[in-house]
């Protein structure tokens, strides 16, 4: 059944099945630290062929743009593609799965033994870095918006910022105030 | 009524994903304002941890969610949670994954897309702003993360590495 949905495509993509789909997306969501993207992509398009390079970008796109985790839109948007509903769940289990299991035997740890004062001590440490990772992907999504001298998306960015970082609104206010706005300028100054 | 924390956990997680454009980075300053300062699930410290352990954990790192989810309320709590942050962006997923392909070329699409970008971005920047405000409490912390922030934008070292350092530098009682 899923041939109907098969994306036009060079001969060489091939078609997953249900327990490839699942494999896949197990071992993406455990080799993925710090962002799975890089491990999608290379399992997706250079080592299994079920996309092409473009089809990938544009599956990403479109789970990026979507709300919520991207990864997870990730795994919805291209099990689907591949397998309907069911491709879908099977998917994002795969996803899932794995990481959940190993955090909840991280959590329990955690409850047992947060208190030990070596334990912080290193997660102090584990945060500080961990937000500077984030400042650098920040920085590196902010080149090329903020290349343009005279354009609308610095300052949606900027106000959106603000308004969650130093007024500490709720995100959803911000969000629907906000995303209408930089929609609309995006279409009048296309 | 009840008091059981599953109910405000499931809600405020399910409106949350519907929200956070951006993925999980895009939505812990909302996070944060929910479980620290709003319900008071737990303290600065506890969230800055569960946003180190989601970060060293393989995997998505919205399963932060699960951590929050698993200190108010058990596994009960974990589950519920995680299926929150989940399931209404997978439904809207789903969905727009099996009609978005047909208006590639469309205008609104691509004002859709062009429109969202700046909206993340900075909400993604307030992640930061928020993280560094919850974890640097010391000026040695502080530069950690101004350093981790240089060799994530000019370098491709791997995170685990870095991570790995700061850890043994945190344990050494530097922080």
């Amino acid at each position: 059944m899923s041939a109907a949905v098969a994306p036009s495509s060079s001969p060489k993509i091939t078609q997953p099945s249900l327990g490839e789909l699942f494999r896949a997306f197990a071992i993406v969501s455990v080799s993925g630290f710090g962002g799975a993207l890089p491990w999608a992509r290379r399992k997706i398009v250079e080592q299994k062929g079920w996309m092409t390079a473009d089809e990938f970008n544009e599956a990403f796109a479109l789970s990026q743009f979507l709300p919520g985790p991207n990864v997870v839109n990730f795994s919805v948007v291209f099990g689907s593609r591949f397998g309907g509903a069911a491709g879908a769940a099977v998917a994002l289990a795969g996803l899932m799965g794995p990481p959940l299991i190993i955090v909840l035997i991280l959590a329990v740890l955690y409850a047992r033994f947060g208190d030990l004062e070596m334990l912080s001590r290193i997660l102090v440490g584990i945060t500080a870095a961990a937000t500077g990772l984030l400042i650098a992907v920040v920085a590196k999504m902010a080149m090329p918006l903020f290349r343009k001298r005279w354009d609308w998306a610095p300052p949606v960015a900027i106000a959106a910022f603000i308004g969650v970082a130093i007024l500490q609104w709720p995100l959803p206010w911000v969000f629907l105030v906000l995303a209408p706005i930089s929609i609309a300028l995006a279409w009048v100054t296309r | 009524m009840n008091d059981s924390p599953l109910l405000p956990l499931f809600g405020y997680f399910a409106l949350l994903s519907l929200f956070a454009v951006g993925g999980a980075n895009a939505a812990i300053p909302e996070m944060h304002r929910i479980a620290v300062e709003v319900m008071h699930w737990m303290n600065d410290r506890q969230f800055a941890d569960s946003f180190a352990i989601a970060q060293v954990s393989p995997g998505p790192n919205i399963i932060i969610v699960t951590l929050i989810g698993y200190h108010v309320a058990g596994f009960a709590g974990a589950a519920v949670a995680t299926a929150a942050m989940c399931g209404p962006t997978c439904v809207v997923a789903f969905l727009v994954a099996r009609t978005w392909d047909r208006f590639k070329e469309a205008r609104w699409r691509i004002a859709i897309q062009a429109g969202l970008v700046p909206v993340s971005l900075g909400l993604i920047g307030a992640s930061a702003f928020v993280l560094a405000r919850t974890a640097d409490h010391t000026i040695y912390a502080a530069i950690i993360t101004a350093v981790t922030a240089f060799i994530g934008f000019a370098t491709r070292i791997n995170p685990l590495w870095i991570f790995a350092v700061s850890g043994v530098l945190g344990m050494s009682g530097w922080l």
